[in-house]
């Protein structure tokens, strides 16, 4: 048990996590101007006591608003990484543990929406089904699905050859059972993992998204929006942009830090010797 | 009880493993029916088509083999006709499988209970308190130490004898008619195996199941068996009573394993351990006469050419071999 304490990334991920969790949740509070609240005699004004991170070329408060604006990653994030890991969790039971011809088909498919370029695909769906938070998480979550769909498949792959599983078997156990009881809790580490990954994966695509006028539209408080207006002042006052990108870099960094962290923490080599030292 | 209907009649089971060259069989002409309250065992080296055999008997043949003719009837019916759906109702509540490593043949991420709970369920109409309380009573049977606290401890935090013990718990949750048990022992240390043998036994007689045990070790047969099959490479080559196997083994294979098994005469270790020259041949290189002539030290010319016929040497003693006809 001790290792999984001395894993800095694991410690170091989770508060950059927490603490981002923490301020997108206490928004409202921890906000010291209204977002849409400009200060036209203050624009660009820089890190100051009362604007604790300077504000934008509206005199708008950057702090709250980049703690508002992590709401909006965080909905889409967590919106889209949890259908994406069902679905693609689905898929992936399903081809690895029945093989054949139901393997191949689903696999093809997968492959389908792995060849088109992401961002490209996600642009094309936003384009057509228009701005909003639920329309930015469906084009991150028709990229993303894959990503989980091979790696389960891979993980049941092994896992159906396992003692225990021809074990249900013999004792009766109907396919979907064994799926449900027997693989899926044995799958779950790499999920979660993939999952606090995909986290990351879903802001920058989130950022980019806005980023490139595709995302929420203004005034909402996105982080690449923000980035983006701020890269054009970037020769005077390079402040804006750079906050808003170090913003997303954090956040994305805490994300990938936590997963690599739980990837050390759920290895199953790892599970296992701290299994044997406990005999 | 010696007239009971067979619990489990196998009758000319041929299986094959499908390869790219062609289809060999590993199995032939397997025959065997287990009364309720019997125990056979099948004896024979590694390879020799034991696990394929209990594999069948369940129909879980990987995907590369498939049961190419014969019959398995449970309780007279017919278990290879039957559909997925009823095959699945057969397994753990008519006919159950203890396998021979307990660590891998149970889930590492649910408890005990739940996985035994997860089969009671399976097959009887039960709630979710009232399976894992037939749980905790498998565990009594089998006299697991503690039942109530071990039903909430994973395997991992369970000893290799305890864990044994869960498996059999897992196998008679449903009190199964028929048992088979892939080598039960061999993975436990010498104590723990007479412990989990006396077990297996004690429960066979309270619950009067038919049982098949699959072992290479002639002390665990000469521990629990009623009856014993012989096997070598894919087919049977003796069958008869355990003390006739013992008193008057007719193969020579039979013979040679007895030979590498250590013995006393008078509390004196005896003589050293013989054993049997050359190994199994490869089942898809199958010699054309005995499968056994080439280790044999009695083969003749006839034993390479022809294949001797598995056939009743004295009253209920079964042989393949060309000696001994007359006897």
């Amino acid at each position: 048990m001790g290792r999984r304490f001395r894993n800095t990334s694991l410690i170091l991920g989770a508060i950059i996590v927490l603490a981002i969790v923490f301020s997108a949740v206490f928004a409202p509070y921890l906000s010291t101007h209204g977002i849409e609240q400009m200060d036209m005699r203050n624009r660009f004004s820089g890190p100051t006591l009362t604007h604790w991170l300077g504000t934008d070329n509206f005199g708008r408060d950057l702090w709250s608003r980049l703690i508002y604006g992590a709401r909006v990653s965080l909905m889409i994030a967590c919106i889209s990484v949890t259908v994406s890991a069902i679905v693609g969790t689905a898929v992936g039971l399903t081809a690895g543990y029945f093989g054949g011809w139901t393997d191949l088909i689903l696999m093809r498919i997968t492959d389908i929406f792995l060849g088109f370029p992401a961002i490209v695909l996600a642009l094309a769906i936003v384009a057509v089904l228009g701005p909003g938070i639920v329309n930015v998480a469906i084009a991150i979550i028709v990229v993303a699905w894959t990503e989980y769909a091979r790696v389960v498949r891979a993980t049941t792959l092994m896992l159906r050859e396992q003692n225990y599983v021809q074990a249900a078997r013999a004792l009766g156990a109907h396919p979907l059972r064994i799926l449900l009881k027997e693989i899926l809790p044995n799958a779950t580490g790499p999920i979660i993992v993939l999952a606090s990954l995909g986290f990351g994966t879903a802001i920058i695509a989130e950022s980019a998204l806005s980023f490139l006028g595709f995302g929420l539209p203004p005034p909402a408080p996105t982080w690449g929006w923000t980035l983006a207006y701020g890269t054009r002042f970037m020769r005077d006052e390079p402040w804006l942009a750079i906050i808003a990108g170090a913003t997303i870099m954090i956040t994305v960094l805490g994300f990938n830090l936590l997963g690599d962290g739980l990837r050390d923490a759920l290895d199953p080599r790892h599970l296992s010797r701290s299994a044997g030292k406990k005999k | 009880m010696e007239h009971a209907e067979p619990a489990l009649a196998v009758s000319d089971l041929n299986v094959e493993i499908v390869g790219e060259n062609g289809a060999f069989p590993v199995v032939s002409e397997m025959s065997l029916s287990v009364r309720p309250g019997e125990t056979v065992c099948l004896v024979g080296e590694s390879g020799c088509g034991k696990s394929m055999t209990a594999l069948s008997l369940l129909r879980l043949l990987p995907d590369s083999a498939r049961v190419a003719s014969g019959s398995i009837r449970i309780h007279g019916e017919d278990f290879l006709a039957m559909d997925q759906r009823r095959v699945e109702d057969f397994r753990g509540d008519q006919i159950a499988m203890i396998f021979q490593e307990p660590l891998t043949a149970l889930n590492p991420v649910l408890t005990i209970g739940e996985q035994i709970a997860e089969s009671v369920r399976q097959h009887r109409k039960v709630g979710k308190r009232e399976a894992f309380a037939r749980a905790v009573k498998c565990l009594e049977l089998v006299q697991m130490p503690d039942p109530e606290r071990r039903a909430r401890q994973y395997p991992h935090e369970l000893s290799g004898g305890m864990r044994q013990r869960a498996m059999i718990a897992l196998a008679l949750a449903c009190e199964p008619k028929i048992i088979i048990a892939d080598e039960p022992t061999t993975a436990l240390d010498v104590t723990v195996q007479a412990q989990i043998l006396g077990l297996i036994a004690d429960l066979q007689k309270r619950l009067g199941t038919a049982q098949i045990l699959i072992t290479h070790d002639l002390g665990v047969v000469a521990e629990i068996a009623d009856r014993v099959i012989v096997m070598y490479a894919g087919r049977r080559v003796e069958e008869c009573s355990v003390y006739e196997l013992f008193d008057n083994p007719l193969h020579p294979y039979t013979i040679g394993l007895m030979g590498a098994v250590p013995h006393r005469a008078g509390g004196i270790v005896s003589a050293r351990l013989t054993d049997i020259p050359g190994t199994v041949p490869p089942l898809w290189d199958l010699p054309k006469g005995c499968a056994f002539a080439p280790r044999c030290p009695g083969a003749s010319a006839r034993c390479l050419e022809e294949r001797p016929p598995f056939i009743e040497k004295t009253p209920g003693h079964f042989a393949a071999c060309w000696e001994h006809d007359n006897g």
